[in-house]
């Protein structure tokens, strides 16, 4: 009997073993696609869950073959690079500034694979940079803050200090400055190390500090640590600003808006290129033009933005597109 | 910010409470430490101990929602694992220091595995809702650790024993007293307090775990530890010392004294520089268990 089962179970293995080679054959034709995603993991409710959606979606719609990784410490991001190409990988997505580096390095030494990397740029005729005009859309939400708040005092807490953390600073403080110059803004970073995204107690800490020194609106940039800015907005019943997602839902009425950056169009886009055969190698940037960047309105904030509010807000976004704002480029000025 | 709003008291109020605040995952880890150390094994896996124990607290505190199953929960996850710990290390003698690295990079990988199947994330939890939130009594919890942890060493046969497992643990062993069931229990206390260490991370300074929250704090306990001369009071107030430089720094950011911006990054060190300062002996001598960390 269990001499049997035991055949039984051998030649039913042994049958699967003789179709695996068709099977793997069968799954060469899909486009393969690898996402190597940041630090904050997929699942920081903002940056990288964006990207996520956006390449999830395309494994729906497209029919593509999705593998995603996520780099725990900066050392890694090459070696994961270079995992996804040796194994012929038709699309390596690198997610955030941090990959420059290995997307420049890995795309050199891999150049049939094609590759694209979120908010860096690198030049080889195989990589695809997809950038966003995140001052644009930080300069929208900058003016609804200064709409907001009565003390006169707004926040702005940003996760890592780096320049692209100070170009989304540097558009919000232009915009409060816009709707009214006397505005007073009290900004604080998390650190100075890739920690910084991942520290949602610390990013409490900053935000409770604001909100004691009178502070009504906090306009948080920090990944996973965002959770701990609006849990602080929650308890001293103020309001805070989510970023890269529609970070609404997270706490319904004390969430003000979320600065879109979408980054899940744009990694979406860039999958059905390769898929229609359009994929093109260069640098492309979203901004409030092509909706890349955007301030976000549903039906968990609408009771926040009154319709007057609103209107002021479209003024300013067409004023923006049609080049009668200029709003400042924290990238621009450093050069 | 202008530096004359320092010395309000609204201002000084709420520095001394975010201070107490800061210290709370700090006080737990480092006495976790501090037990650990006293009776003679080098604890450098503190920092896994407390992602443990912030992971557990967050996930049970989800699912019973209530704060206070996460932190029983925690402080028992905690003490599983530095049973397992203190398996090596005692039991087959393996090396502390280099158990105790592979504790810290086997948690923080395990976590991810283990949240996949719960939460199909990798590493983090749902948030949990303001009403089961605490808010003051990780504070004071923290303290009684410190004051029964303190009663013990001092004033308990069984506290005595467990200095002689670090100082002298042949006398112990001629008084007839097992040394190595004194560490298991240190060690699975020591276990167990870190992850209320790391508990009140997820659950009282934030409402939710993100991968790696902990962010070197175990390290910082190690620190405010040998800083305290491995006694429990000194050692919390080397915490409160820490606690305040972090809710310090966090005041000082972007203040403007005269034309002079303090840039950020210069403030952000200074808990590291001053470890370093003391670590370096410039405030007196400061001296370990005489077996620590011998087998």
């Amino acid at each position: 009997m269990f001499r049997a089962n035991l055949l039984g179970f051998l030649s039913i293995f042994s049958l699967f073993l003789f179709f695996m080679p068709f099977n793997t054959l069968l799954a060469t034709e899909r486009l393969k696609i690898g996402l190597v995603l940041d630090k904050g993991g997929k699942d920081d409710k903002s940056f990288n869950s964006a990207a996520f959606e956006g390449a999830s979606l395309a494994e729906k719609q497209l029919g593509i073959e999705l593998k995603y990784v996520e780099a725990t410490d900066v050392n890694s991001l090459e070696n994961l690079h270079r995992q996804f190409a040796k194994k012929n990988y038709d699309l390596i997505i690198g997610v955030g500034f941090a990959q420059v580096d290995a997307v420049k390095k890995i795309s050199s030494q891999f150049p049939k694979v094609k590759f694209a990397i979120v908010d860096g740029e690198v030049t080889n005729p195989n990589v695809k940079s997809l950038l966003f005009e995140e001052h644009q859309g930080s300069f929208l939400v900058g003016a609804l803050a200064a709409m907001k708040t009565k003390t006169g005092k707004v926040g702005y807490i940003g996760g890592m200090d780096i320049p692209l953390i100070r170009r989304f600073s540097k558009g919000y403080i232009a915009g409060i400055k816009y709707v009214s110059p006397k505005t007073q803004i009290l900004e604080n970073y998390i650190g100075v190390s890739g920690e910084a995204w991942n520290n949602p107690a610390k990013a409490k800490e900053l935000a409770l500090n604001q909100y004691n020194q009178g502070v009504e609106v906090i306009f948080v940039a920090a990944g996973a640590s965002n959770s701990g800015v609006f849990d602080a907005a929650e308890e001293k019943k103020k309001l805070a600003i989510g970023v890269d997602s529609n970070q609404n839902w997270i706490k319904p009425g004390f969430i003000l808006t979320s600065m879109l950056k979408r980054v899940d169009r744009a990694v979406f886009s860039t999958i059905e290129d390769l898929k229609n055969s359009k994929f093109l190698a260069g640098s492309q940037r979203y901004g409030l033009k092509d909706k890349g960047v955007d301030y976000s309105l549903d039906k968990y904030n609408e009771k926040l933005i009154s319709n007057e509010e609103r209107k002021k807000l479209e003024t300013i976004k067409e004023d923006i597109i049609k080049g009668k704002i200029q709003v400042p480029d924290y990238y621009l000025e450093k050069k | 910010m202008e530096a004359t709003d320092f010395f309000s008291i609204s201002f000084i109020l709420s520095f001394l409470i975010s201070s107490l605040r800061v210290s709370v995952p700090l006080i737990f880890a480092s006495q976790a430490g501090l037990l650990s150390e006293r009776s003679g094994i080098v604890q450098i896996g503190l920092e896994g101990f407390m992602l443990i124990g912030a992971f557990s607290a967050a996930s049970f505190a989800h699912y019973y929602q209530s704060s206070y199953v996460g932190f029983g929960m925690a402080f028992l996850m905690g003490s599983f694992f530095s049973f397992l710990f203190s398996l090596f290390v005692i039991k087959f003698k393996a090396d502390q220091i280099v158990i105790g690295t592979a504790f810290n990079l086997l948690i923080a990988g395990l976590i991810p595995f283990i949240s996949k199947f719960l939460f199909n994330s990798t590493g983090s939890t749902p948030s949990l809702p303001i009403e089961i939130r605490l808010s003051v009594i990780p504070i004071l919890l923290a303290f009684l650790a410190v004051i029964l942890i303190h009663l013990w060493l001092y004033h308990f046969r069984s506290g005595y024993w467990v200095q002689f497992a670090g100082e002298h643990p042949e006398t112990l062993l001629s008084a007839g007293v097992s040394v190595d069931k004194v560490r298991y229990i240190c060690l699975a206390l020591c276990g167990g307090v870190a992850a209320l260490g790391g508990a009140s991370l997820s659950l009282f300074l934030s409402s939710n775990y993100s991968p790696l929250m902990t962010g070197g704090r175990g390290f910082i306990a190690l620190s405010a530890v040998i800083l305290g001369k491995w006694k429990p009071i000194p050692t919390l107030l080397a915490c409160l010392l820490f606690g305040i430089l972090d809710a310090l720094q966090i005041r000082l950011q972007g203040v403007i004294i005269g034309d002079f911006k303090i840039p950020v990054q210069w403030i952000q060190i200074l808990p590291y520089l001053l470890t370093i300062i003391i670590l370096a002996g410039l405030f007196g001598k400061s001296k370990a268990p005489a077996f620590l960390g011998k087998k």
